[in-house]
């Protein structure tokens, strides 16, 4: 069974590597490289902690588990000199300010309810958490279980790791599908066609315009975020923390600006410093007013860092569905054609239990969870497109 | 013009309108950073490389080369 | 109404272009980053520094004087530019480096992009030891602390600036061992002798020519042609530097190597243009890497002006023409304007000069005298080694695998030879945060905390 992958980011290198370890042949094509975009613009969050009672949480219970298990297995298989997928458990704080003490405390119960480990901590045992925290911080949730990757090392890896079980990987831009009646048949490119039994669009924040380039429908928008990094410095952040109204950011649907702090150290000593929520399409431009007021935000959070220096900052833009669930599964209207997409900002998080349910609906193998409330034929998505 | 400043601890004198690194480079002192276990001062001399990194008076992130050394400053090495 | 034209830096080619937007009638800001106007080439503290390092000062003192028209913010750090929708520039103003600054936008009508170059020093095996500096690092201490980088200083790279490079050291009180220059003196003669009368009109570039050369016959300097320093030694501080041959394509000839004693090494290989301003103003950059500008020095982006060394290298008279066009032009002149004439003349003139300086280019072979232990990029300590393990990996997968360039300079430094380890383009020179702004400062923007003046 042949397969084609469109889009090398985290869920293409995934969705190749379960395809491949299943038996398939996979071709993954991309018009710039692995991890060229989205994938190695964010943080490589792998989270528990920002997901209310429902399917997405599902899927990240269980993604989280398996991204322990495949982090183990893509750092013992590399080859020399390939630097590790920097998987940590790090373990995630959430905090809030006095206004919203009580929202957070709820929101943690209805976690617990569903397995998610949410431990309420002591004002003292917050401090020892993170010492470096403002002193206006009433209270905070530790959810030991939230983990991270280096995004971009840890997609090369997986998609190395898919090239070691034959997948082959092209440079090169998808302009149309190849039909057989109304079975997709393969994907043409500038060089010529790439027959194929199956094409999966993993394309990100493209993927509602791979969509329709295809003849389908998909409706993915972009939704832009912005990132600061500090210059190195001694650690003073020792967990993800966020602000509690993160969660309340994630879900909304405004396209306008919409910022919550979230705050982590990385290896080389640089602190990242996010995050904004904004649906401008693809522009770079204008992006004074999320920095500034990620920047306002955060320093309310760690007022160390008033002082630290800013290195720089990027952008980059998440894959965005109305109804806040990734689309993965068959199109629905042309055979052979399938969607993993629409992680909004979870991708790298959710990206192995995608893989596996991308290999279950293509080739049948079995599925880490339900794939219904996934599948890209589901009303709610549809609905709004 | 003499102006003095205080170098980790020990007092430096200097001349009015020398920049912190002219200070620390005329009293002998050619490093006051360490990078992954080595010394390091100045090397661009202008601003760009940021070799020359110190605080002063509390504040992180100075390049001694473009910072003109008032008399009083408190110098100390980064704490990286 | 008149036009405002905002400057960007206030050496030889920004002071040259706020003259002559003064001179059109504009509304003119210059914003440079040091405590006073000058740039490099006119690097200087009235109190310290030695008069016979500056050239040409009587021009200095009429443009400075010319200033007084326009609104000057020195101390300013210009950490953003936006060009979508207006002109707009963002700086912080304080000593360099303190902590809540006052922020400044302004806003133009047209902008000229004058941020100059700084050296390119190409890594050598030793040169994060202590005493090693850039020329540029050894000429500004001199000039403005009246300081050198040591007691006995070999001075080596490429090009004529090495030569007011050795003279500042000696009339700051040092002593330079040897200048060693890597293109061979018959490539010089051929490089700097053919077509002599193309260089008739920089008589002032003979004679300063002259006054170097004396200089160094004085004080019996050695100047080797066709050699580079291919080995730094020493155990804490630079003690000595191995001096060996190169060939054409700059590649070491073994059995050539003779060790010099000195304390201090300043490199100078040329000069890289401080590209950060024109980049996110979304000026259209060379081929080889300058800001491409047309006759009227106008870049890409309407309204958007560049001159000097960030155009390419041609030296401070270059500059001063160049700064001018851009100043005269920016502020609503044509290019026909009888004024303009001999400043067009002048112009031809120096980049007929800046065509030679390409004698000097640096050439491929200097790769092979990297040890695989040299630290390439100094800021993060990454080897030559290092960065060869990603030469085939993606821009961006190479600098997350080996933070090649991610450091707090941002490749500054090691950008180009990176670039020259990987035979890839790599695209460090994309930097949103132009300059040094603290989290605090950004989030004062947000809160309107910070001072902030907003000049129209």
């Amino acid at each position: 069974m042949r397969v084609v992958v469109i889009g090398a980011g985290a869920i293409g290198a995934s969705c190749a590597l379960a395809l491949a370890e299943a038996g398939a042949e996979v071709v993954v094509v991309d018009r710039s490289g692995v991890a060229a975009e989205t994938s190695s613009r964010c943080e490589g969050n792998i989270l528990v902690s920002d997901k209310a009672p429902g399917a997405e949480a599902e899927l990240a219970i269980v993604a989280r588990r398996a991204w322990r298990d495949l982090a183990a297995v893509l750092d013992d298989d590399r080859a020399p000199g390939q630097p590790a997928t920097e998987f940590e458990e790090k373990g995630g704080v959430v905090v809030a300010f006095p206004a919203g003490a009580d929202a957070l405390e709820a929101f943690a119960a209805s976690q617990r309810a569903i397995g998610i480990r949410a431990d309420a901590v002591s004002t003292e045992e917050l401090r020892r958490l993170e010492p470096h925290l403002s002193p206006e911080v009433a209270c905070g949730i530790h959810y030991p279980e939230d983990a991270q990757v280096q995004p971009s090392l840890a997609t090369q890896a997986m998609l190395a790791r898919a090239r070691r079980f034959g997948a082959e990987l092209r440079i090169t831009e998808v302009t149309a599908s190849v039909r057989a009646g109304d079975r997709i048949a393969g994907v043409l490119t500038p060089e010529g066609p790439i027959a194929a039994d199956a094409v999966v669009n993993c394309a990100g924040p493209w993927a509602g315009e791979v969509a329709t380039l295809l003849g389908a429908r998909l409706d993915i928008r972009p939704r832009r975020g912005a990132i600061l990094v500090t210059t190195p410095m001694p650690q003073r952040v020792f967990h993800k923390v966020y602000d509690a109204d993160y969660v309340g950011a994630v879900g909304s649907s405004d396209a306008a600006l919409q910022t919550s702090t979230v705050v982590e150290s990385t290896p080389a000593g640089t602190v990242l410093i996010g995050s904004s929520r904004e649906r401008v399409g693809f522009s770079t431009a204008g992006t004074l007013a999320p920095i500034a007021e990620i920047a306002a935000k955060a320093t309310r959070l760690f007022p160390f860092l008033a002082e630290t220096m800013l290195l720089r900052s990027y952008v980059g833009f998440r894959p965005y569905t109305p109804d806040h669930l990734p689309a993965i599964g068959a199109d629905g209207r042309i055979a052979g054609l399938f969607h993993a997409a629409g992680h909004e900002g979870a991708g790298i998080g959710l990206a192995p239990t995608t893989g596996q349910l991308i290999a279950h609906a293509v080739l049948g193998t079995p599925a880490p969870l339900d794939p219904a409330p996934f599948l890209p034929t589901r009303a709610s998505l549809e609905e709004a497109a | 013009m003499s102006i003095r400043i205080a170098v980790d601890g020990a007092e430096v004198a200097g001349r009015e309108g020398q920049t912190i690194a002219g200070v620390l480079i005329a009293a002998g002192r050619r490093t006051w950073r360490t990078a992954d276990g080595a010394e390091r001062g100045v090397f661009c001399g202008i601003g760009v490389c940021q070799d020359c990194i110190l605080t002063v008076n509390g504040v992180e992130g100075v390049r001694a080369c473009q910072r003109a050394a008032r008399d009083g400053d408190v110098v100390e090495r980064e704490s990286r | 109404m008149s036009r405002r034209v905002v400057i960007l830096g206030a050496g030889p080619a920004g002071l040259a272009a706020a003259q002559a937007a003064l001179a059109r009638g504009a509304e003119v800001t210059v914003l440079d980053e040091g405590e006073r106007a000058g740039g490099q080439f006119w690097r200087h503290h009235d109190g310290l520094t030695d008069p016979r390092m500056q050239h040409q000062w009587p021009r200095f003192e009429r443009l400075r004087g010319a200033l007084e028209g326009a609104r000057v913010h020195e101390s300013a750090s210009v950490w953003r530019v936006a060009a979508d929708g207006g002109l707009r520039v963002h700086a912080l103003i304080g000593p360099a480096d303190s902590a809540g600054r006052a922020a400044l936008t302004v806003d133009a009508d047209a902008l000229v992009i004058a941020t100059g170059a700084h050296d390119r020093a190409l890594p050598v095996p030793g040169w994060t030891l202590p005493g090693v500096v850039t020329a540029g690092a050894a000429q500004a201490l001199a000039k403005r602390d009246g300081v050198t980088p040591g007691r006995r200083t070999v001075v080596a790279g490429a090009g004529p600036f090495l030569l007011p490079v050795a003279a500042s050291i000696g009339l700051a009180g040092g002593t330079v061992a040897e200048v060693v220059e890597a293109v061979g003196s018959a490539a010089i003669m051929r490089g700097w002798g053919r077509a002599p009368w193309q260089l008739a009109g920089s008589a002032g570039k003979a004679g300063e020519l002259a006054e170097y050369v004396g200089d160094l016959l004085r004080h019996r300097t050695p100047y080797r042609f066709g050699s580079a320093v291919t080995r730094i030694h020493g155990q804490h501080a630079v003690e000595a530097v191995t001096v060996q041959r190169i060939d054409a394509d700059w590649r070491p000839i073994p059995g050539t190597e003779r060790t010099v004693d000195c304390d201090s090494v300043a490199l100078g290989h040329g000069f890289t243009p401080r590209l950060e301003a024109a980049i996110p103003a979304g000026c259209a950059i060379s081929p080889v890497r300058f800001v491409a500008v047309d006759d009227r020095q106008a870049t890409t982006v309407p309204g958007v002006f560049a001159a000097g060394e960030v155009t390419g290298i041609a030296g401070a008279d270059a500059a001063l023409a160049e700064g001018a066009v851009a100043g005269f032009v920016a502020a609503g002149g044509e290019l026909g304007d009888t004024r303009l004439r001999r400043i067009l003349h002048a112009r031809r003139r120096m980049h007929a000069f800046a065509e030679r300086l390409a004698t000097h280019a640096i050439r491929p072979g200097w790769t092979a005298w990297l040890d695989d232990d040299t630290i390439v990029c100094r800021c993060e300590s990454v080897t030559r080694a290092r960065i060869a393990e990603y030469a085939d990996a993606s821009s961006r997968g190479m600098r997350l695998a080996t933070r090649a360039g991610l450091g707090a300079c941002q490749g500054r430094t090691c950008g180009r030879s990176v670039e020259a380890l990987v035979a890839a383009s790599v695209d460090y020179d994309h930097r949103p945060v132009l300059s040094s702004i603290r989290i605090g400062e950004l989030a004062g923007l947000h809160d309107h905390r910070t001072p902030h003046q907003e000049q129209e």
